[in-house]
């Protein structure tokens, strides 16, 4: 009886008057609690993993937070010493410096007071470890490795591919979008026919074309194959055609030249399906994978995701750099996140349900 | 004007508002030359007439197109029927079919390792198991997940955001975050172990080694697929469930009469576009298993990517004889899927 008034104020709650709570509703909320575990759950791992020293990452099982021991400046002593809590044979706790083990002897003194002396067998000492972020994970690959090279390298082919999509997209897409011409038909059948080759099968020739134009191990051998996306001629003419015609008219009857008319009025009405473009293209380019392995051999031209890569082959053992870097190379895509959030929710709830 | 540009933006998602002034602020430098271009462009239009000025505005992203793609196109038929180890194709020799027939010389084509060129057909074979579990997994996943958030439950937002995060990560970092749980003392293995288990080296396994492919990848791309279907759930008119409700009819019922069938375009839709990009398969099961152990995950594009690069003898021939037989693949995919989108438009 008492749970049948609960499930049907939870159900009123939140389908409604008069609706009670179905199992189905209890299975969803099990699934998508699970769901949120199974997909965020891995990158915040991965975050957390990041934040580890070297020796934290070897330990197992592993420690959910990233934990490092406290070392402490003791007076007298030239170095920063280790922290542990040790049992003395009185039975009393106590937390102590070590200075030095010998054997299974471990020479430790009261960092207050640094002349109190004790022996500890090191069974009988565990170390004090607080939460600590070991933020070296990040700074010393930007002197061990070219790592801000290779940021750049990714930032440049992001920010230039994207310009130059956005250009000649748009451009090919008002072309085809106001204007009449003979040959209208075969250009948009071939851009629908470029929408169905992927890279995977004209790897081989692409890279010919490229080694022709001289443009092997170079940026912009990463940057222009890709630049015309049938995807983003599509995207802008569909959007362009809905725009009045009267307006290029008027336009043209103020004599405003064809190109005038393209960038001064047409393309500030396009700038929201400019705009998602614009973030297709940043995510396809920052996240490039095969076609840079193929055509990148040099290292000073390597992109983030090629040169993590590299280094998972290089660098097993150093997994602490490697999870720092891969976190880096994880931040942009998580700032497009945060600002498509609001699309995929609002953009698909306004398509049916509103 | 400005009764004209309220009409034009209607609430286009995130596009409108910051974001835009941020790219007006990012592209201004654009903005710069584009005024630049202008007198070119006046007396370009003063020698072809406006009408012609289509060509021009269409120029630059065909002569893209014709480069990189066209003409690839040709010259990957021209190195498939081509030998040696020159990259020009003026100095390679004719063979004819010898490459297609290199790679089709098989004892049985049900056993990868009766055939001279074992290893393509190793990645045959591993490619269309993965495409078929990963498929299955895949579309059933993200019907579940999209039927879930099409109930009327609270923070479907944030949920919806939940499940289509990965989607946005590159395969680099896709596959390193489940590296790094599956390691031999990894998060995975602490699991186990403290559950009383023995700890796996999944990567060693074989089997392990092909379903966590299987996993990773479906993790990775099961939210595209779950929004193509969300939008095909959305698009079922609403009073089709007020009139089931009305009669009281039990959910299940719904489900099998009014939900799935009225779904069952989009569902074909998802599945022809999961076997084009499985058949695809590279990048996450590259970076996670290198194609091993030995060559148990080595798919037919990791193949292609090695016969032509990575190989100590470049054969870029047979590397485009592959290249070929897995377009013609994709192609007959591709046709799948317009037959399905028409019969979607019916």
């Amino acid at each position: 009886m008492a749970t049948m008034r609960l499930s049907s104020m939870l159900g009123q709650r939140r389908n409604g008057p008069g609706r009670p709570l179905h199992w189905t509703d209890i299975a969803a909320y099990v699934y998508l609690a699970l769901g949120v575990v199974l997909m965020f759950g891995p990158v915040l791992w991965l975050v957390l993993s990041s934040f580890k020293t070297q020796s934290a990452l070897l330990e197992f099982p592993p420690s959910l937070l990233p934990f490092a021991q406290v070392e402490v400046t003791v007076s007298g002593q030239p170095q920063k010493l280790p922290l542990f809590r040790a049992k003395l044979p009185d039975g009393t706790v106590r937390e102590l410096a070590q200075v030095r083990r010998i054997g299974l002897i471990a020479q430790m003194v009261d960092p207050a007071d640094p002349s109190q002396q004790f022996r500890v067998a090191i069974d009988k000492r565990e170390p004090v470890r607080r939460v600590a972020l070991a933020t070296e994970n990040y700074s010393e690959p930007l002197q061990r490795f070219a790592f801000l090279r290779f940021l750049y390298n990714s930032v440049f082919v992001t920010v230039i591919a994207t310009l130059i999509t956005l250009l000649i997209n748009s451009m090919a897409a008002y072309g085809l979008a106001v204007y009449q011409f003979p040959g209208k038909q075969a250009a948009t059948l071939a851009v629908i026919g470029t929408l169905m080759i992927p890279v995977t099968i004209i790897l081989v020739p692409v890279y010919l074309v490229v080694t022709e134009l001289g443009l092997t191990n170079s940026l912009w051998a990463v940057i222009l194959p890709g630049a015309a996306t049938p995807t983003g001629v599509f995207l802008l003419r569909q959007y362009m055609l809905t725009l009045p015609k009267d307006l290029i008219e008027a336009a043209r009857m103020d004599k405003a030249s064809e190109w005038q008319i393209y960038w001064r009025i047409v393309m500030p009405l396009t700038l929201p399906a400019l705009a998602v473009l614009a973030i297709f293209s940043i995510m396809w380019r920052w996240n490039e994978f095969l076609w840079p392995l193929a055509v990148l051999t040099k290292t000073e031209v390597y992109t983030l995701q090629i040169a993590l890569n590299a280094f998972q082959g290089e660098l097993q053992t150093q997994w602490h750099y490697l999870l720092a870097m891969t976190v880096v190379t994880l931040i942009p895509v998580a700032l497009v996140f945060v600002f498509l959030q609001r699309f995929i929710t609002t953009g698909i709830g306004s398509t049916g349900m509103k | 004007m400005s009764g004209v540009s309220s009409t034009i933006r209607p609430e286009r998602g995130m596009a409108t508002g910051a974001l835009a002034r941020l790219g007006q602020v990012a592209v201004l430098p654009v903005g710069v030359a584009l005024r630049l271009l202008d007198p070119p462009m006046r007396w370009m239009q003063r020698m072809i007439g406006a009408r012609r000025m289509a060509y021009v505005f269409l120029l630059p992203n065909f002569v893209f197109f014709g480069l990189f793609v066209f003409l690839p196109i040709g010259i990957n038929v021209v190195f498939s029927v081509t030998g040696g180890t020159a990259l020009f194709p003026s100095q390679r020799p004719y063979v004819g079919g010898d490459q297609f027939a290199y790679l089709f010389d098989c004892g049985s084509y049900l056993d990868p390792s009766s055939c001279r060129e074992d290893h393509f057909w190793r990645g045959v074979a591993n490619t269309a198991k993965f495409v078929v579990f990963q498929v299955t997994a895949m579309v059933l996943l993200s019907l579940v997940t999209a039927l879930v958030l099409n109930m009327k439950i609270r923070g479907r937002g944030f949920f919806r955001a939940v499940y289509f995060f990965p989607v946005l990560l590159s395969p680099v970092v896709v596959a390193l975050i489940w590296k790094w749980i599956l390691q031999r003392d990894g998060l995975l293995n602490a699991a186990i172990t403290t559950l009383g288990g023995q700890k796996i080296l999944f990567f060693v396994d074989p089997g392990w080694a092909m379903f966590w492919a299987v996993f990773v990848s479906v993790w990775a791309h099961m939210g595209f697929y779950t929004l193509i279907l969300l939008a095909g759930l959305q698009a079922i008119p609403a009073d089709l469930y007020e009139a089931a409700e009305m009669d009281a009819t039990p959910r299940w019922r719904v489900l099998l009469r009014i939900t799935l069938p009225l779904l069952w375009p989009n569902m074909i839709v998802v599945i022809v576009l999961a076997l084009i990009k499985g058949a695809q398969t590279f990048d996450e099961v590259f970076v996670l298993t290198g194609g091993g152990p030995g060559t148990a995950t080595l798919m037919v594009v990791q193949y292609i990517y090695e016969t032509a690069f990575s190989s100590q003898v470049q054969n870029f021939g047979l590397a485009a004889a592959a290249s070929v037989v897995l377009g013609v693949v994709l192609f007959v995919l591709t046709l799948l899927q317009f037959a399905a989108a028409r019969r979607k438009e019916v």
